[in-house]
């Protein structure tokens, strides 16, 4: 009787969900608690064809879990391609503003959904894939707890999506950036994210490795902070306990280096933590070749995971927030770097002996170029928290190249990398349905970050020049609105850059369907035989 | 480098490895977020600041929900462009009754601090319905869903209650009014004794009043927003402000 406990389980949900919007405090909380009920109707009839009410046809439970990796891997390239869709339909919004459309597709609601899509839908699904692949091979051991335990985190995460995108188009917002979903959104992550912990710790316990391998701290150091930003920077007290609204527990100043505490390290664990576990089993794995210094790694995983969290402030420089604590998020801010580029140059020395795979393997070029793209913009971000610079970039959109350079370039060169290796592995191929095709998908995204983050480093030290220029009797210059009309041509740059990305996006859906159908592109190989290194 | 031998005891124990990450990962936080609760000067000492009314608090909700602090910041820093530009620098105490802050992080739009006061309801009701017919180079999007969706403003009073719970200083008296206070903040020529009873701070009744969206009918969620875009930075008396030396 597989799947009937399960089915049992979201058949109640769907009810407590239909339960709630016939006796919500509000109409967006019907609306959700409608589209919640929805969804887990769906489920619920997808798992009840499941049940085989005689089938004794025991699953084999001795080998690894990868039936959640290989859908994992499928919804992150979904979920990438939506996210970077997104993008470029908010990008279209801001360069021709006719592009919104009242009152759901308004760019104030589609704007979070761009960022959850990309950060949390796209970057968290390979984060949870990843670390399931990871965490099983570097241990010797299934995932702990039983298979149910693991598809409840997989798909728990999934629904926390779900609820997060409808809600945004909705208007269901806290207000406070990268932590926009509503107080029984909140509630409902911290719950899967708890079992996430417990998931993952279980494996570590039960490892046959004597040594936990470094992929594996960073996943928990990940894993544990997370827990720890979500809860705090999400402490709020809601209206009523069946409709959207709450209010923050904290005010004004405090509210907001909570929540830029929680924001820079969403950046730092989420994004940077994470990822860097996913390249220390990656990259040694594609080039074939151990990690370059495990000395390295232990001062960089330290000092990265005490430094990154002081950093939050440099978000705040020269606002209503005490110069001390400004003064200390820029000093670690700027103290950060080194730990970064220790992770850097972890990772690009472990192709000592191997560096001739960069002409020949373009997945390692993928893997070296997210790691060139990390290191540039962990280079860029402490000198933007020196407060000097800060008075120029901060408001403008110099910030929002910058975080596309870690996020195009770093986050989504390292997770596509994984991806093209995980594909033919679990699904059992001899190899990928074709080469080249990765090779125009990193050419295509290395070219829109390329053209994303100049295009917005122009705009934004233009505007920040153009709000600060003063004419020869001491009068401001120029208008808002005339940095705005400023600002058309590099808006229209960006959203070409962003088509560029999700071009590259869906090249790589196409080889990966083709891949796992087992096909095999009639192609030139890469290199040619007689450019073979002499080794 | 014995000391990086001894880490192999960590990588060993995976309760070591994860409560000395724990620890390692609270200190910044701890350093940096708790004295701001403590420290005596973290808000400044000001005259004339005082809790949202409803219809306001209605409003920013409303700009909370539309999103509006992607692109607008409510944060003037000091400097010379911004001041001359925007008004007086904002300070920590303009945002103490603010659950969530809106500082903001992004200026695709002007900064709002101090828009209160500063264009007519008129102009406010016409550039949210159509910004481009008032400023041609503004990428900003319509919204004038808002003049014709009513207000739900009803159960503000659980509103007021729930700010109550995390610190906001209302009255048992401002919780009780909250409809006849919506009522007469947003009706041209209202009897308004009540509201001025109970939202004026130290001497100052600094309420933005009449038929914000140019509809007597009845009161919309152009009403609510416009009310709150009225009000923003006009609360702190300025005359009696000193600003401390350092903090």
């Amino acid at each position: 009787m597989r799947h009937l406990s399960g089915t049992i389980i979201l058949g109640i949900g769907t009810l407590l969900a239909v339960l709630g919007a016939a006796f919500a405090a509000d109409p967006l909380f019907r609306a959700h608690a409608l589209i919640l009920a929805l969804t887990l109707g769906i489920a619920t009839i997808v798992m009840a064809r499941l049940v085989q009410v005689n089938g004794n046809k025991e699953v084999d439970k001795s080998g690894y879990m990868d039936e959640p990796i290989r859908i994992g891997v499928i919804l992150t390239i979904f979920w990438g391609v939506i996210g970077f869709l997104q993008g470029v339909l908010i990008a279209t919004a801001l360069a021709w503003p006719e592009f919104n459309l009242e009152p759901w597709f308004n760019l104030g609601r589609m704007r979070p959904v761009h960022t959850s899509a990309v950060v949390f839908a796209f970057g968290g699904t390979a984060l949870l894939t990843t670390s399931f692949y990871v965490v099983q091979r570097t241990c010797r051991a299934r995932l702990w707890g039983g298979d149910g335990l693991t598809w409840f985190v997989f798909w728990g995460y999934q629904l926390f999506i779900v609820m997060a995108a409808t809600g945004y188009l909705l208007g269901i917002t806290q207000g406070r950036e990268y932590a926009e979903p509503e107080w029984y959104v909140d509630i409902w992550l911290t719950i899967v994210w708890v079992a996430y912990l417990v998931v993952f710790m279980g494996t570590l316990v039960k490892r046959k490795e004597k040594h936990i391998y470094v992929a594996n701290w960073f996943y928990l150091a990940f894993i544990v902070t997370i827990a720890m930003l979500h809860v705090v920077n999400n402490l709020a007290v809601p209206v009523s306990f069946l409709g959207i609204k709450s209010y923050s527990l904290f005010a004004g100043v405090q509210d907001a280096m909570t929540q830029w505490w929680y924001g820079h390290n969403a950046v730092g664990f989420f994004l940077t933590a994470g990822f860097l576990g996913m390249m220390y089993y990656f990259l040694p794995k594609q080039a074939q070749r151990p990690v370059y210094s495990y000395r390295l790694s232990i001062i960089h995983f330290w000092s990265l995971i005490f430094l990154y969290i002081w950093a939050g402030p440099h978000h705040l420089h020269y606002t209503a927030l005490p110069d001390w604590t400004q003064t200390l998020g820029m000093a670690f801010s700027i103290m950060l770097w080194m730990p970064s580029w220790g992770g850097m140059i972890n990772g690009l020395m472990t192709l000592s002996g191997a560096w001739d795979k960069i002409r020949t393997d373009p997945i390692i070029r993928m893997m070296v170029m997210s790691l060139a793209f990390y290191g540039m913009s962990t280079f860029e971000g402490p000198v933007m928290a020196i407060k000097a610079v800060n008075s120029l970039s901060h408001y403008t959109d110099w910030t929002i190249g910058h975080v596309h350079s870690g996020a195009l370039g770093w986050v989504g060169m390292i997770t596509f990398g994984a991806i093209y290796f995980l594909v033919p592995r679990l699904w059992g191929r001899k190899q990928l349905y074709s080469l080249r095709l990765v090779n125009w998908h990193f050419w295509l995204a290395t070219l829109g970050i390329v053209i994303y983050v100049s295009a917005l480093w122009v705009a934004g030290i233009t505007q920040g020049l153009m709000w600060k220029t003063y004419d020869s009797q001491g009068f401001l210059v120029y208008s808002f609105a005339e940095s705005v009309a400023a600002l058309y041509p590099y808006y229209v740059l960006r959203m070409i850059a962003g088509l560029l990305y999700l071009t590259g996006g869906t090249i790589m859906a196409w080889n990966v369907y083709k891949t796992i159908r087992g096909d095999v592109r009639n192609e030139k190989p890469m290199a040619s035989p007689a450019a073979q290194p002499a080794e | 480098m014995s000391i990086l031998d001894k880490h192999k005891i960590l990588e060993k124990n995976v309760s070591l490895l994860l409560v000395g990450s724990l620890v390692v990962v609270s200190i910044g936080g701890l350093v940096e977020i708790a004295p701001l609760f403590y420290f005596q000067n973290t808000i400044e000492k000001v005259e004339g600041m005082r809790p949202y009314t409803p219809l306001e608090l209605a409003g920013r909700n409303i700009y909370i929900r539309e999103g509006c602090y992607a692109c607008h910041s409510q944060m003037i820093r000091p400097f010379r462009d911004e001041v001359e530009r925007y008004g007086q620098y904002s300070l920590a105490a303009e945002s103490m009754y603010d659950h969530p802050f809106q500082w903001g992080s992004k200026r695709t739009g002007p900064d709002l601090a101090r828009v209160g006061g500063r264009y007519s309801n008129e102009w406010q009701v016409k550039h949210l319905t159509d910004p481009r017919s008032l400023v041609p180079e503004s990428i900003m999007p319509k919204y004038g869903f808002l003049s014709k969706t009513k207000l739900d403003f009803e159960n503000y009073g659980a509103h007021l209650r729930a700010n109550q719970l995390v610190g906001v200083p209302y009255s048992a008296a401002q919780v009780e009014n909250v409809i006849a206070d919506v009522v007469a903040q947003a009706t041209t020529d209202a009897d308004i004794s009540g509201l001025e009873e109970r939202y004026t701070y130290d001497g100052r009744f600094s309420v933005p009043l009449g038929d914000f969206d140019g509809n007597p009918d009845e009161i919309t969620e152009m009403d609510a927003m416009v009310a709150y875009l009225q009000m923003l930075g006009t609360l702190v008396d300025f005359s009696t402000y000193v600003p401390a030396e350092s903090r």
